[in-house]
């Protein structure tokens, strides 16, 4: 009983970092149609700049309370400036390109930012633990875990709705779906596509820096820890449907729960588990759980 | 008036003499000894390992090249006289950019030698690539072995103990520490290093501990960074020792994820290679955890002259104390100097070839920072130390290792031409 409960918990809680991280990516792509390989390094460039300020912060005897703003606030900043510099700096320019080479525009901008991570921070690890154990441990039978991975539940579910929303309640939200529908007929409607591009590209940015914000009191930042994110993200938005918001979240919770099983009830095949149940959804819907039937142009 | 008939005269004696010159010796004092060092410059093995690495490498290199600033044997200038140029090549990248780059260090940058590799996967893929150009190849941190165990090479050499003498002694310490142990766990990278260490700690625990239940062998992904599953799988399968060879990034984020958790006050927790989180999470590490530095390295590391100088010499410049990996680099260096001055005395103050130097390697035995290091094992290839093993305590805010135990070379390590394996196996019998 303390091993299924355990499961749940454990599954929960990976589902929610995933979810975070894989929805800015799954947006990304609804919208733009660009795979973008570089969302690793924007979660990892979100776990530095928290880990450098909370750090700076506490250094400075700072409260430590306030470190949990810190992190909200430095995920902000790097989403909300280098969103807008990859999009307009960037990817303006090759909309239209086939998606072949746009996906290797942000393999080459992954490359780019994981060095300029080196630059900037060098290769020593930076560690910023005190948000992680400061609000206490929760117990669940024998097992203890911090509230933090509440804190992270609650931020994935809160994002969740928050963005489900926005997209369905909120003018320009439905003129997001517009453009994910049909990009031509909603630039002919009026809609300002290149706007919506740049907006999507800086939520999705910011999404994927808060997912390393938040991860980084919980993990020692170190140079390429983007890399093993964006193969995870990749996955729970291939089992989802590439595009998809719901997909999104039902493909990180199958991953959560199917990784913690595993891990509990057959370690050995950990490894192996997340993209076995990746393979076995494509194998029945090749474009995931969540595609949208696509409409054939003649 | 120029005299055209001694020009004529002269002119073949000169191009003789210069001919004569060109094909003489250069004596060993002329030609700088070129090192080709590979070690992580970048990737999460970088800041741990490789960097400190190389650090190790800058600190010792300079004082050679200036010589006169180290203890005898190490006093002479370079090695043999010669000053030491380096270059220096990031391990990242995968086995595959590191024969070509080994490759390309023998055969375009001509190197004299290589000293590297802390992947055991790219020890691996090296040494016989190495063994086919004939180039003197000196690894100085890789830890499986199967490198002498499963083949023999005349060029390559290894100065740091294998990962069999880790768990080994890991097994002995925890089971003094603890007599009454009936369950242990494991958590380590899902790769060879992982793997191989749990294989070993797992059988020496069997030696150790007839009847001993292992309750979970956790292998995650290496890289991974998130373990609140495996955690609550070690927390949900109770054991008295949980065994890990977790290091660099992974290590410290499983230490600062299971340390809320209460992992470390539930089991008795044995870290391998734990020793470089102590610099980087001082303070952080609960009281009672078992640390290892993959031998009597850093915290670990004797009294003597060498280690005195290379501590002081290493704080001074990167205000950090250096940790094994830097210890293992400095190791290899010396080691590599010793069987080059050797080689070249023999030959009569010529610059040595690489036969002459790997002939002089074989079976050498120095004492660097570390303490005594004899290349034992592997027909003279593979060296043994001494080991030590103590438990981590927080004094005044920092971690500070107390309970040190060590343990002697003959008792961790197998007798030669014995498998690891087979050596656990057979009750650690030697012989």
């Amino acid at each position: 009983m303390t091993q299924l409960l355990a499961v749940a918990i454990d599954g929960v809680i990976y589902a929610s970092w995933l979810f975070i991280i894989a929805l800015g990516l799954t947006l990304i792509y609804g919208v733009m149609k660009i795979l973008n390989l570089a969302h690793g390094s924007l979660y990892a460039l979100g776990a530095y700049a928290a880990a450098s300020l909370v750090g700076y912060w506490l250094s400075a005897g700072g409260s430590p309370y306030a470190s949990y703003g810190l992190l909200a606030a430095a995920a902000l900043v790097v989403g909300l400036v280098t969103g807008p510099l990859i999009e307009r700096g960037l990817l303006k320019h090759l909309y239209g390109r086939d998606e072949i080479v746009l996906i290797l525009v942000t393999y080459a901008l992954f490359l780019i930012l994981e060095d300029m991570i080196k630059l900037l921070w060098g290769v020593e690890s930076y560690v910023v633990s005190e948000p992680y154990g400061l609000l206490g441990n929760m117990s669940f039978g024998p097992l203890d875990y911090p509230v933090y991975n509440a804190v992270l539940v609650v931020a994935a579910v809160v994002i969740g709705a928050a963005m489900t929303w926005g997209l369905q309640r909120t003018r320009s939200g439905r003129m997001l779906v517009a453009v994910i529908h049909d990009r031509e007929i909603s630039a002919a409607m009026g809609i300002n596509v290149q706007r919506m591009y740049l907006v999507t590209f800086t939520i999705g940015a910011v999404l994927a820096a808060v997912g390393g914000a938040l991860t980084a009191p919980t993990v020692s930042v170190v140079p390429g820890m983007g890399v093993e994110v964006i193969v995870l993200a990749f996955a729970v938005v291939v089992i989802g449907g590439l595009g998809s918001l719901p997909g999104a979240a039902v493909g990180a919770l199958l991953v959560g729960m199917v990784r913690s099983a595993a891990v509990h009830y057959l370690p050995e095949a950990e490894l192996f588990s997340i993209y076995a149940v990746m393979a076995l959804v494509l194998l029945v819907r090749p474009k995931g759980l969540f595609s949208a039937a696509e409409v054939r142009r003649i | 008036m120029v005299n055209r008939r001694g020009i004529g005269a002269a002119l073949p004696l000169g191009c003789a003499i210069l001919g004569l010159a060109a094909t003489m010796p250069a004596s060993a004092q002329d030609r700088p000894v070129k090192i080709g060092i590979v070690t992580f410059l970048s990737g999460a093995a970088a800041g741990p390992f490789g960097v400190p690495a190389r650090n190790g490498a800058e600190i010792l290199i300079e004082a050679l090249n200036a010589g006169g600033k180290l203890p005898t044997p190490y006093a002479a200038k370079g090695y043999g006289g010669a000053p030491i140029e380096v270059v220096f090549i990031d391990e990242a990248g995968g086995t595959t950019k590191q024969v070509s780059e080994f490759r390309n260090l023998v055969q375009r940058q001509n190197v004299d030698l290589v000293i590297g590799y802390i992947s055991s996967g790219d020890c691996l893929a090296i040494a016989p690539v190495a063994e086919e150009l004939k180039k003197l190849t000196v690894f100085f941190d890789c830890g499986t072995p199967r490198i002498f165990e499963d083949a023999s090479y005349k060029y390559v050499f290894r100065t740091g103990p294998t990962a069999t003498m880790d768990n080994v002694a890991a097994a002995m310490y925890v089971v003094d520490l603890k007599p009454g142990l009936g369950k242990i766990a494991g958590i380590n990278q899902n790769y060879a290093w992982g793997q191989d260490s749990w294989v070993d700690f797992d059988a020496s625990m069997k030696v150790l501990k007839p009847g001993v239940q292992v309750t979970t062998s956790q292998m995650p992904k290496l890289l991974a960074g998130q373990y609140g599953a495996e955690i609550s799988a070690l927390l949900s399968n109770p054991a008295d020792v949980v065994h890990s060879s977790f290091w660099g990034g992974d290590l410290e984020a499983f230490i600062l994820q299971a340390a809320p958790r209460e992992l470390f006050k539930k089991s008795l927790v044995v870290l391998t290679a734990g020793e470089p989180a102590l610099h980087r999470l001082s303070g952080k590490i609960p009281d009672g955890t078992v640390i290892g530095a993959r031998g009597p390295f850093g915290v670990f590391a004797p009294d003597n002259e060498m280690n005195r100088w290379f501590a002081k010499a290493y704080e001074e410049r990167y205000v950090v104390s250096p940790n094994y990996p830097a210890y293992k680099m400095v190791n290899a260096l010396l080691a590599a100097k010793l069987a080059w001055e050797k080689a070249q005395s023999g030959a009569g103050g010529k610059p040595p070839t690489n036969e002459q130097v790997a002939a002089a390697f074989e079976n050498l035995s120095f004492d660097g920072p570390g303490g005594a290091v004899r290349m034992s094992l592997g027909k003279g290839h593979q060296a043994v130390m001494d080991t030590a093993y103590g438990v981590a305590k927080t004094v005044g805010g920092t971690t500070q290792i107390v309970d040190v135990k060590r343990y002697p070379a003959a008792r961790v390590n197998p007798p030669e031409g014995v498998k690891s394996e087979d050596w656990i196996k057979s009750g650690f019998k030697s012989r």
